[in-house]
């Protein structure tokens, strides 16, 4: 290859996704234009509807929640070089475990029930992810494709668990029994009136805990070495004593659990029952947080709450806006996927050559 | 079971397998060149709104089909030149358009159609309709044969046919032809090809556009064949049972079909078991649904012969290192 030098460390992790997001906000912009509607207008109804007041502040931070934990589950995985494109149904299946441990357990106080909910969901999403990883490490099977079918399979088995054995007699709808108040967790609303009654709870602080955990994790411990090891070079990673099949199967394992966090924020916090579809696809928002964020818990934290702000502000465009639907977001989301994960080779040579250029002593000294 | 209950069992799977034979097939020639494609859900969901928007807007089921066509094509085209040219991540990149897929025709349909994301119904010459063979009705008198001819083979819209037709054409592309032997090559061993003075890009360019093409014919099946315009995420899914059914197929041609025709042979059971019972037993219809993803998981991990894609898929080629 030719003798471009690396980029420096905050240009690599700030400003390259900067770009890329712009980008993406450009072309969406480009599309609103193209269908004659005013994109700076759009983008005013998006900001107003993420952070206009208390209200909209709940919901982008309820959001986000979800995001942190998918996104960690998608970064966790990348750093042992796998990429867990089942976020979804993990957090999908996950709820299964939350719903059949926590309606027995209704009536104990929340703060009873909510860790055991975390255990049963983290539980069953880990053995979603577990099995793929099983047989990627064991098989040989891709864990992409495996992830991709155990989506699919997830869906099937929980239309049938809600439609078949959780649906109480009587209640048309698809959906379990709902929680009894107790067993809820407190939204933010009840303490900071300012929040209202929108959907942000407690289950926020375990999102932030699971951050510094990660953090911890893949940079603090043996295991984390172990993992990283795997990720950059698995024939090294052999060649010094790790156990890349076992590392394989806790890694997607751990990822699973992360992103079966998701069901305990929205049964136990959201939702008080279980409904078909509730993960929204939320999976798939965390392939672009993680991207988003560099894999780096910090750059996920303010990945999580852009996209939060996304989805809210996304929610209220079309109130704002008539004609402008949420899915615009989901472009937007699509096109910061493709840019930052996809196209990077896009920008990084020639952001590379610029700072040969003009990069100055920094460069030149680290050469 | 009678014969005519067996025929129109029959018939549904061929209709069903039709949009998955032909996203397996394109999903062939790209995964064959090395450039794995899990964006082929949203090449034909693209392909489906197109075909579905423009039918309606211009009034002729051939505008539909051509704009299909060049949407699947500009999408794959976008799709190759992360995969290729950028050296991207091939699987991210799938992930991007069928995201973008399902944003962008949602978008789209609800700003310019106004009726919650669906395009309009199309009208009898705005869409494929069925074409009765030759003699088929005059055949239709002889037992079984007959029946067979004119239930089965007959009275199916043209991109059933293109679909089958596709499987020979494939198979002849594919092992008859110096194209074809370069594309397998170029999927297992590129720096060989690319050391005998052809180039792997051009050939990677060109099989992924080919995937591209036939996404386009499996979307418009969707809105201007099958249906009559396009509704929300009509593509359902059907692009991942392709990429399932071309890996259980081990990434051959005529396998591709036989397991495209047992995946729509499961959807139109599928169908037909709604709250009916085999022997007392009521087979929850979610456990056939989920079959085709639990048979490609089984296959995959070598519990029932094995599965190995080509060696270089997922690699982007670098020519100096």
């Amino acid at each position: 290859m030719s003798a471009l030098r690396p980029l420096p460390r905050w240009a690599d992790i700030l400003l390259l996704p900067l770009i890329n997001l712009v980008l993406a906000f450009v072309v969406s912009g480009l599309v609103v234009l193209a269908i004659g509607q005013n994109p700076l207008a759009a983008l005013e109804a998006i900001v107003g509807g993420a952070f206009g007041n208390g209200y909209n502040i709940g919901y982008t931070l309820y959001y986000s929640t979800n995001f942190i934990f998918t996104g960690l589950a998608v970064a966790v995985a990348a750093h042992a070089g796998l990429f867990n494109i089942g976020g979804n149904g993990q957090a999908y299946i996950a709820g299964l475990g939350v719903i059949l441990v926590v309606l027995p357990l209704q009536f104990l106080p929340w703060w009873v029930t909510f860790p055991i909910a975390v255990v049963a969901g983290a539980a069953v999403g880990g053995l979603w992810a577990f099995i793929p990883g099983w047989l990627q490490a064991k098989r040989g099977s891709h864990v992409v494709i495996t992830t991709i079918m155990f989506n699919f399979i997830a869906a099937a088995i929980m239309v049938y668990m809600v439609v078949n054995v959780l649906k109480p007699a009587g209640v048309l709808a698809p959906e379990s029994a709902m929680i009894a108040a107790e067993g809820r967790m407190p939204k933010f609303g009840t303490f900071i009136p300012w929040f209202k009654n929108t959907d942000v709870n407690f289950t926020l602080l375990l999102a932030l805990a699971c951050l510094v955990g990660a953090y911890v994790l893949i940079w603090h411990t043996r295991f984390g070495y172990q993992m990283r090891a795997l990720g950059h070079n698995p024939t090294a990673s052999t060649y010094a004593g790790i156990s890349n099949s076992r590392t394989i199967m806790i890694v997607m394992t751990l990822s699973g659990a992360l992103a079966g966090m998701v069901a305990v924020n929205q049964i136990v916090g959201v939702q008080y029952r279980l409904v078909l579809d509730y993960v929204a696809d939320a999976g798939f928002v965390g392939i672009a947080v993680a991207l988003m964020g560099r894999n780096h818990p910090v750059g996920i934290l303010f990945a999580a709450l852009l996209f939060g702000a996304l989805y809210q502000g996304g929610n209220e465009l079309q109130y704002v806006i008539p004609g402008l639907s949420k899915e615009m977001v989901v472009v937007i989301q699509a096109l910061v996927i493709l840019f930052t994960g996809a196209m990077e080779g896009m920008f990084r040579p020639g952001l590379q050559r610029a700072f040969m250029l003009f990069g100055g002593s920094a460069a030149r000294r680290e050469a | 079971m009678d014969l005519a209950l067996v025929l129109s069992t029959l018939d549904a799977t061929i209709r069903l397998s039709t949009p998955l034979l032909l996203a397996s097939l394109a999903g062939l020639y790209s995964e064959r060149s090395g450039v794995f494609d899990i964006g082929l859900e949203g090449k034909m969901l693209m392909a489906a709104f197109a075909a579905g928007a423009a039918a309606a807007v211009f009034d002729s089921v051939w505008i539909g089909l051509f704009a299909g066509i060049m949407v699947s094509l500009a999408t794959a085209g976008l799709q190759g030149a992360a995969a290729i040219t950028l050296k991207g991540n091939q699987l991210i990149a799938g992930v991007a358009i069928n995201m973008l897929a399902a944003g962008l025709t949602t978008f789209l349909g609800i700003q310019w159609f106004a009726q919650g994301g669906r395009t309009p119904q199309l009208a009898a010459g705005e869409r494929f309709t069925e074409i009765t063979l030759p003699f088929a009705d005059e055949l239709q008198g002889i037992p079984v044969i007959g029946q067979i001819y004119h239930d089965l083979i007959s009275g199916h819209n043209l991109l059933v046919y293109i679909a089958f037709l596709a499987v020979p054409i494939t198979w002849f592309v594919l092992y008859r032809t110096r194209f074809g032997l370069r594309l397998r090559a170029v999927g297992e061993n590129p720096k060989a090809v690319d050391t005998a003075g052809i180039s792997v890009i051009r050939l990677r360019y060109q099989a992924v556009l080919i995937t591209g093409l036939l996404c386009g014919f499996a979307g418009a099946f969707f809105s201007i064949a099958q249906g009559s315009g396009f509704g929300n995420n009509m593509t359902a899914g059907k692009g991942f049972i392709a990429l399932a059914a071309l890996i259980f197929a081990k990434w051959k041609p005529v396998p591709v079909m036989l397991t495209c025709l047992l995946f729509g042979f499961l959807d139109a059971l599928q169908i037909r078991l709604q709250g009916q019972s085999i022997l007392g037993v009521q087979i929850p219809v979610q456990a056939i649904q989920a079959l085709p993803y639990v048979l490609t998981v089984v296959l995959l991990a070598g519990f029932i012969g094995k599965a190995v894609g080509p060696k270089a898929g997922g690699v982007p080629y670098t020519k100096e290192r």
